[in-house]
C-alpha cells in the first residue's frame, strides 16, 4: 500500500516538475499574478480627477477650490471656461467630478446669506462616486464651519471652538483602512483555488484521454491509493504556493500578519481538501480534459462571486446567502483574513475549520466513490 | 491440461450494439492463442472483459481459475496486459515507467533489479533506459509495454493488437520474445487483425461482429474450408473475377492479379472456370489447386456466416 502510494507520488511529481511550462504555471505564475493583482485590487478612492467651473473668481471661491485640492482626494485637472465643457469632461472621463460656482457666490456669503455650489459626479462607478461625495460633503462642512466661526467672532465677539458632538473614530485591525490589506489575502485564496482545481480536474481525465488509465486499471492499485496519489502532490504544491504568496503579501505589500502563521497552513490544508475534492470530482465525471476545464470554470466563477471576496455576503439575498454555506472559499476567506489582519486563533476560527473539513471530506469521498477501475 | 482462460457465453452490449455475443472458448496453459478478426469484431472488448476492466452484460469468464468479475482484483496480480493504445507515460523515461509498474505490482525488492536488467536486455531497451518513453520508436514502445506488462512475472499475458503499426523487423523481434515466454509456460492471449500473424499462434479464434466463427489450430481452421481452393491466373483478372462471380461457380475472391475460387470439387471446378473464361475470350494461363491461407478462410467463410 505504502510503496504504491509512494511511487504514485514520485510519478506525479516527476510529471509535473519535468515539464518547464508546468513549473512556470505552478510557481512563477502565482507569484507574478499576486504582485500584479495586488497593486490592482484597491478600492481606495484618492486623487479623483475633477474639473472646476468658477464663474465668480473671488477669494471665497479660490478658498473652497483650494480645500478640494488640499484634501488629497481630488486633483483639479482642468479649469473650465464654458458651460458645454462640463458635459465634455464628464463624457470623456477626463474628470469624474465637476465643481460649479456661479457668479455672486462670494457676494451671497458676505451678505451673511447662503450661497450654492454645484457638485456634479460621474455616477457610473457608484462606489467611487459615493466615496467622492462623502469627501466633498466633508470639505464643504469644514468650509461652512470656518465661515461660521468668522461670522460669529465678527458679529457677536463669541468664539466657537467646541462642537456639540465630537465623534472619535478608530479602525481596528486595519488602522489606515487600506483596502489592499483586505484584498491581498483574498487574491491568495483565489489563486490557490484556480491552481488546485484546474490541476486536479485535469489529472484523472488526462490519464483516461492519453490512454494511460487503461494500463493503470489492470494493476492491483487500490482506488484510494490512486485518488490519494492524485491529491497529495497537488496539496503539497498548493501549500508551497500559499507560503510564497503569503511571503509576498507580508514583505512586499506590507499586509500585517498578526496571527500565528502555522494556523494559516492548517486552514490552507483543510481548504485544499475541498478544492482538490471538487477538482477530482470534476475529473471523474468528465470524459475529456476540455469538458473538465469548462466545468471547473463554471464552478469557480460563482465560487468567487459568492464568497465575500469582493461583495459582502451580508448584502446578498437570503437564498443566495444559504448557498454560500456550500462554498469552501467563504470559510477560507474568514480564516486567512482573521489570521492576517485580526490575529485570530483557533478558539474563534474553529467553526470555519470544521466546515472546511466536512466539505473537503465529502467532496473527496464523492470523487473516490465516482472513480471506478473499469472502462466506460 | 489446465485451462488458463475460459469463457462461457460471455456477452457485452453497449446500448443496442452487441459488441461480444455469447463467446465460449477455452485456452490452455502455455498456449499462444490468437483472437483474429477485423476492426470492430469485438477483440478489444474481449480483452477488457478478461482483464476485469469491463463488466460483462451476461455470461462468465475465468482467468487462471479466478472469476473475472468476482475476483477481478485478484486476477490483476496474475496477468499482464498491453492495451492496443500505448498506455505508458510518455513523459517518464523507460526506466521510470518500469519502476512505476514494478511498485504498483509490488514486485519484491529482492531480485527486482536482476529482473529489470533481464527485461531490458531481452527487449533490447538497455541502451535507451534514460530515454523518455514518448521519444521511442513504435516498435520500441511496444517492447517497453511488454516489459512493463511482464515485470511481475504474470501467468497470463493479454496483448491487444500488440504489433499494430509496427515495422516487420520489430514485429519479428516481438514474436521472438513471445516464443521465449512460451518456453516459460506463460499463456499468451493475443489479438490481431493481421492474418500472417495469426498463423504464428498455436490456436486461433475467428471473431466476426462479436461472434466466434471458428476456434481451432491454424490448420484446423483452414480445414473448415469445404471444397478445393483454385488459383486462377488469367488476363484482366478484375473483369474475369466479376464474370466468375456472376456465374456462381463458388466463392470468388481477388488476390492481386490472381483469382481464388472455392469449388466443391477440384476437377469440375477447374473445367468450369476454364469453360467460362474461354467462352468470354479471356486468355487463361492456368488453374491450380492450392493450400488455403487464413485469408481464404476469412473471405469465403465470414461473409456467408455474417449474412
Amino acid at each position: 500500500m505504502f510503496e504504491r502510494l509512494y511511487r504514485m507520488l514520485v510519478k506525479e511529481f516527476i510529471q509535473v516538475l519535468r515539464n518547464p511550462r508546468m513549473r512556470a504555471v505552478l510557481f512563477v505564475m502565482p507569484v507574478a499574478q499576486v504582485i500584479v493583482i495586488g497593486y490592482a485590487v484597491n478600492t481606495d478612492v484618492r486623487h479623483v480627477p475633477m474639473a472646476v467651473y468658477d464663474l465668480d473668481r473671488t477669494p471665497a471661491t479660490r478658498d473652497l477650490i483650494a480645500r478640494f485640492e488640499g484634501s488629497g482626494c481630488f486633483d483639479v485637472v482642468r479649469r473650465i471656461a464654458t458651460e458645454p465643457e462640463i458635459q465634455e469632461v464628464l463624457d470623456s472621463g477626463e474628470a469624474r467630478a465637476v465643481l460649479r460656482l456661479n457668479r455672486g457666490f462670494a457676494e451671497a456669503l458676505s451678505g451673511g446669506g447662503s450661497a450654492q455650489a454645484q457638485f456634479l459626479l460621474d455616477g457610473s462607478d457608484s462606489n467611487t462616486a459615493s466615496v467622492a461625495l462623502t469627501y466633498a460633503s466633508r470639505i464643504s462642512a469644514d468650509f461652512n464651519r470656518s465661515l461660521l466661526e468668522q461670522r460669529f467672532s465678527r458679529t457677536a465677539g463669541v468664539r466657537l471652538d467646541a462642537e456639540p458632538i465630537v465623534l472619535v473614530s478608530r479602525a481596528w485591525f486595519n488602522a489606515n483602512l487600506d483596502s489592499r490589506n483586505f484584498f491581498v489575502p483574498g487574491v491568495l485564496a483565489m489563486l490557490v483555488a484556480v491552481l488546485t482545481i484546474i490541476l486536479s480536474s485535469m489529472s484523472i481525465v488526462r490519464e483516461r484521454e492519453v490512454g494511460t488509465m487503461e494500463q493503470i486499471m489492470v494493476t492491483p492499485i487500490g482506488r484510494l491509493e490512486f485518488i490519494l496519489g492524485k491529491t497529495i502532490p497537488f496539496a503539497i504544491i498548493g501549500l508551497v504556493d500559499v507560503a510564497l504568496i503569503a511571503l509576498i503579501a507580508v514583505f512586499w505589500f506590507r499586509v500585517p500578519m498578526l496571527g500565528f502563521p502555522p494556523l494559516l497552513f492548517l486552514g490552507t490544508g483543510l481548504y485544499l481538501l475541498s478544492t482538490l475534492g471538487v477538482g477530482l470530482f470534476i475529473s471523474t465525471v468528465s470524459s475529456t480534459q476540455q469538458q473538465a476545464m469548462m466545468t471547473a470554470f463554471f464552478f469557480m466563477l460563482p465560487a468567487f462571486m459568492l464568497s465575500g471576496f469582493v461583495y459582502p455576503i451580508a448584502n446578498m439575498p437570503k437564498v443566495v446567502q444559504v448557498l454560500t454555506y456550500l462554498n469552501p472559499l467563504r470559510y477560507y476567506l474568514v480564516i486567512i483574513r482573521g489570521v492576517f489582519l485580526k490575529g485570530l486563533g483557533l478558539e474563534v476560527l474553529w467553526p470555519q475549520m470544521v466546515a472546511l473539513c466536512l466539505l473537503g471530506a465529502t467532496m473527496l469521498l464523492l470523487a473516490a466513490g465516482r472513480f471506478r477501475k473499469t472502462m466506460s | 491440461m489446465m485451462e488458463t482462460v475460459r469463457t462461457q457465453a460471455l456477452t457485452r452490449r453497449f446500448g443496442e450494439l452487441v459488441a461480444l455475443d455469447q463467446l465460449t472458448l477455452a485456452v490452455e496453459e502455455g498456449e499462444i492463442f490468437g483472437l483474429v478478426g477485423p476492426d470492430g469484431a469485438g477483440k478489444t472488448t474481449t480483452m477488457r472483459l478478461l482483464t476485469g476492466i469491463l463488466e460483462p452484460s451476461s455470461g462468465e469468464a475465468w482467468v487462471d481459475g479466478l472469476h473475472a468479475v468476482r475476483d477481478a482484483e485478484a486476477i490483476k496480480d496474475r496477468i499482464g496486459y498491453m492495451a492496443q493504445r500505448f498506455g505508458l507515460y510518455p513523459d517518464l523515461t523507460v526506466q521510470e515507467n518500469i519502476d512505476f509498474y514494478a511498485d504498483l505490482y509490488e514486485v519484491p525488492k529482492a531480485g527486482r533489479s536482476e529482473r529489470l536488467e533481464r527485461l531490458l536486455a531481452f527487449s533490447n531497451l538497455t541502451p535507451f533506459r534514460r530515454r523518455l518513453a514518448g521519444n521511442l520508436s513504435g516498435g520500441m514502445k511496444q517492447k517497453l509495454g511488454l516489459a512493463c506488462a511482464l515485470i511481475h512475472t504474470p501467468r497470463v499475458l493479454f496483448l491487444d493488437e500488440p504489433t499494430n503499426g509496427v515495422d516487420p523487423v520489430s514485429r519479428r523481434d516481438f514474436w521472438r520474445i513471445l516464443y521465449q515466454l512460451q518456453q516459460e509456460r506463460v499463456t499468451i492471449f493475443v489479438s490481431t487483425a493481421y492474418l500472417d500473424e495469426a498463423e504464428r499462434c498455436n490456436r486461433i479464434g475467428l471473431l466476426h461482429q462479436g461472434r466466434l466463427m471458428a476456434c481451432d489450430t491454424v490448420d484446423g481452421v483452414k480445414g473448415l474450408l469445404k471444397g478445393s481452393l483454385l488459383e486462377v491466373r488469367c488476363e484482366s483478372p478484375r473483369r474475369a473475377a466479376l464474370l466468375l462471380r456472376a456465374a456462381k461457380i463458388g466463392s470468388v475472391a481477388l488476390f492481386g492479379d490472381r483469382i481464388h475460387v472455392l469449388a466443391e470439387n477440384a476437377d469440375r471446378g477447374r473445367s468450369g472456370v476454364e469453360a467460362i473464361l474461354r467462352a468470354e475470350g479471356f486468355v487463361c494461363h492456368g488453374v491450380d489447386v492450392i493450400e488455403p491461407t487464413l485469408e481464404d478462410v476469412f473471405t469465403s467463410a465470414l461473409p456467408s456466416g455474417a449474412a
